[in-house]
């Protein structure tokens, strides 16, 4: 494999607040050098950045893939695409898959199938428990081993309170941790929306916000209890963040992300019954998508991830009750954060901190930064270059956003997969 | 004279109210036909009506159809049980069905909230929704307006209170759309259980003492409690419900004295309401809510094909 000179870049590497014009040098997958370097070693590729942004791949830390038992919605092939497109080069996929990811087998399975499309790590989680039913415990030390990346029963709530602290603590063996959706499940059944007075006026089955905070506050209290690690999946709710806000205080191992739709929409957006827009959390009022902003800024949430749920017509096309929940995030990931850096609200360096070094640390990947020695995972982006999100026209196959009809400012001009060129 | 602007009926609310006065005296109109034994065979002539119900409900139905018939259209109705639609066939398979048969009115009953709203992106026919859900049902919010004015002689500045399970009804949320934009004062009276969270907002005030809620209202609507509201546990059993929530005539005494009654049926004889109350000839005006359902779908078929018509 030839060298890679990439020049005359904005070298922005949130691991080590480096921002600066120059250049970076690729070597076998990996990156040799960066800094103002003018020219490459001979027989280099050299590759002009146009004075655009370099950064590392991002780092989706959360999203569902319709591959294994949902192939007609997305299969991993499509998925590497809508990821290779969004600037994306490690995906952390969700347990709750059919077969879901209990045993090692489904799960090397995985982690071979990432292999094989070249453009996209993928790291599976492993299954908290059998089948992601909640009851049993999984082998976390031969998942671990196979190459789970923490524990998680995917999109749902571990309900029971003490599989949940059974989890907690035999995690810490492994030195893993574990992965809540934050929802009462018993306040949340059936549920399509937010209980206020949109669900009021739409007729919609709907849950208390408050289901996210009470699941956040009993995992806190056996996060407290058994000293181990918990992390919270798509936070949505201002009082859900004061509660893992004063955990962080306490200095309790409680971390969390959210994803783009809690910051950049509210439950407005599923007026007219536009099913595009039911997610699960239900998307929020205005002041909690505030709060997530906020919580963005002053470090309470740690990551952002795209909460990728690919879903086909038929699971969208139904009255709103009746939908699946879920939008297509890969595309999108990238210029929906950075609506955040263009509203003012992050520096650019902090929203793709959010991206990209915190997922990493959080995992304790070598991907993520732009150091010697990392691998040469990169996304040449224009910040303020436009475009507009039309669903049907997405990169990959689902085509869910629920960002459809919206104008994004920050556009992917190409992604590197361990040096190669694998879009754009 | 305001002209109708929409294709379909799906909701009341947002809808002006110069369109629903319009609804409401055409109604009039026809009801006063209807009265005489006059029927108007050419208004609809040539078109095709269909009833389309995902949901069993014979009184509205059989309303449509009357309704369609009496104006010259061509009616037929559609059953669709909801076992067949779990065996595959999507909402939107039947549209394309209905599309290919080349209906001209289509009237939609379903147990989801907005699935005519989602039917209607899809045909080519005026869609008018019968009930969708806990969401709206438009034309029983009408035939209820229809019966308080002829009754009250106006809509403005009236009392009502709407009362039992709120949380359920989309004959409350239309009511509730319908009054307010016509300038009543609309009470929400139930337990908390079954009053929608944060229904203040539309506009309405909160009673869950029924006594309060119903003192000196010029109109006292009842909804229907449906058993399995008791099953799910929220509120513990018909008894108690009736106790503090049924509508009796100790309780209705303290409405105005020419307050009259309305229930949407079918009534819960004991539980929402006492037969005593439902069957008072004085008070009760359950029996012409009825034929001016009736009439007022007689109007909501003359108007939507006349703005159909315009738009083609």
């Amino acid at each position: 494999m030839r060298d890679l000179l990439i020049t005359n870049a904005r070298l922005l590497d949130p691991a080590s607040g480096l921002d600066t014009m120059g250049g970076l040098l690729v070597r076998g997958g990996l990156i040799a050098d960066q800094g103002p370097i003018l020219a490459g070693p001979e027989g280099a590729e050299v590759v002009d950045a146009g004075g655009h942004v370099l950064a590392p791949g991002l780092i989706d830390l959360r999203a569902t893939l319709g591959e294994p038992g949902h192939e007609h919605r997305e299969t991993i092939e499509s998925a590497a695409e809508a990821a290779a497109a969004g600037g994306i080069t490690t995906l952390c996929a969700l347990p709750d898959s059919e077969p879901a990811l209990d045993d090692p087998a489904p799960l090397q399975f995985i982690l071979r199938r990432g292999e094989m499309t070249g453009s996209l790590s993928i790291l599976p989680y492993g299954a908290a428990t059998r089948g992601c039913a909640g009851k049993e415990m999984t082998e976390f030390g031969l998942l671990r081993e196979a190459g789970a990346i923490a524990f998680t029963d995917g999109t749902h709530a571990i309900a029971d309170a003490r599989t949940m602290r059974l989890a907690l603590s035999y995690a810490r063996a492994f030195g893993t941790f574990i992965v809540q959706h934050p929802e009462e499940p018993s306040l949340a059944r059936n549920a399509s929306a937010t209980e206020g007075e949109m669900a009021t006026r739409m007729g919609l089955p709907s849950a208390p916000a408050a289901a996210e905070a009470m699941m956040v506050a009993r995992d806190i209290a056996l996060a407290r209890l058994t000293r181990g690690h918990v992390h919270f999946a798509h936070v949505s709710t201002g009082a859900a963040l004061d509660l893992i806000r004063a955990a962080k205080a306490e200095g309790l191992r409680v971390t969390c992300d959210t994803a783009p739709p809690y910051f950049d929409l509210n439950e407005t957006a599923i007026g007219d019954f536009r099913t595009y827009a039911k997610l699960s959390p239900p998307l929020r009022r205005e002041e909690d998508r505030l709060a997530v902003i906020e919580a963005l800024r002053d470090g309470t949430i740690d990551a952002v991830a795209s909460d990728h749920q690919p879903r086909d017509a038929d699971d969208k096309r139904v009255p709103f009750a009746q939908a699946e929940a879920g939008g297509a995030g890969l595309a999108t990931l990238l210029g929906v954060t950075l609506a955040r850096y263009h509203g003012g609200d992050l520096t650019l360096l902090r929203a793709l901190e959010l991206l990209t070094a915190a997922p990493a640390k959080l995992l304790g990947l070598e991907a993520g930064r732009l150091a010697p020695g990392a691998p040469a995972d990169l996304v040449l982006f224009s910040p303020d270059r436009g475009w507009k999100v039309e669903a049907g026209k997405l990169p990959g196959k689902a085509q869910n956003s629920p960002f459809d009809g919206r104008a994004l400012e920050g556009k992917v001009i190409g992604t590197w997969k361990a040096g190669r060129r694998v879009f754009g | 004279m305001p002209l109708y602007p929409h294709r379909h009926l799906l909701a009341l609310e947002g809808l002006e109210p110069p369109y629903i006065a319009e609804l409401l005296d055409l109604a009039e109109s026809y009801a006063l036909l209807n009265r005489g034994g006059k029927t108007q065979r050419d208004v609809l002539r040539g078109l095709t009506l269909i009833n389309l119900f995902f949901e069993d409900s014979t009184r509205t139905r059989t309303s449509f159809e009357l309704a369609g018939k009496r104006l010259g259209a061509d009616v037929i109705n559609m059953s669709v049980s909801t076992s067949s639609v779990n065996k595959g066939e999507t909402l939107l398979d039947t549209a394309s069905t209905l599309n290919a048969m080349k209906t001209d009115l289509l009237v939609v009953r379903h147990a989801q909230s907005g699935a005519p709203a989602l039917l209607s992106q899809k045909v080519e026919a005026a869609v008018i929704n019968a009930g969708d859900g806990t969401h709206e049902h438009p034309t029983q919010a009408l035939l209820d307006a229809l019966t308080i004015r002829r009754r009250k002689g106006t809509l403005e500045n009236l009392t009502v209170a709407i009362c039992g399970d709120v949380l359920h009804s989309r004959v409350a949320r239309s009511n509730i759309h319908l009054l307010l934009a016509m300038n009543c004062r609309v009470r929400v009276v139930g337990p908390p259980t079954l009053i929608p969270a944060e229904v203040e907002a539309l506009g309405v005030e909160v009673f869950h003492d029924m006594r309060a809620g119903i003192k000196d209202a010029d109109v006292v609507m009842m909804l229907r409690l449906q058993k399995e509201r008791m099953q799910g546990g929220l509120v513990p059993s018909a008894r108690e419900f009736f106790r503090f929530y049924g509508l009796d005539a100790a309780k209705l005494k303290l409405a105005k004295p020419d307050a009259i009654v309305m229930h949407p049926g079918p009534m819960n004889r004991g539980v929402e309401i006492d037969s005593a109350v439902a069957d008072d000839p004085t008070r009760s005006v359950i029996g012409e809510q009825v034929e001016m359902g009736v009439a007022v779908r007689m109007a909501v078929l003359d108007i939507l094909s006349k703005s159909t018509r315009r738009n083609s």
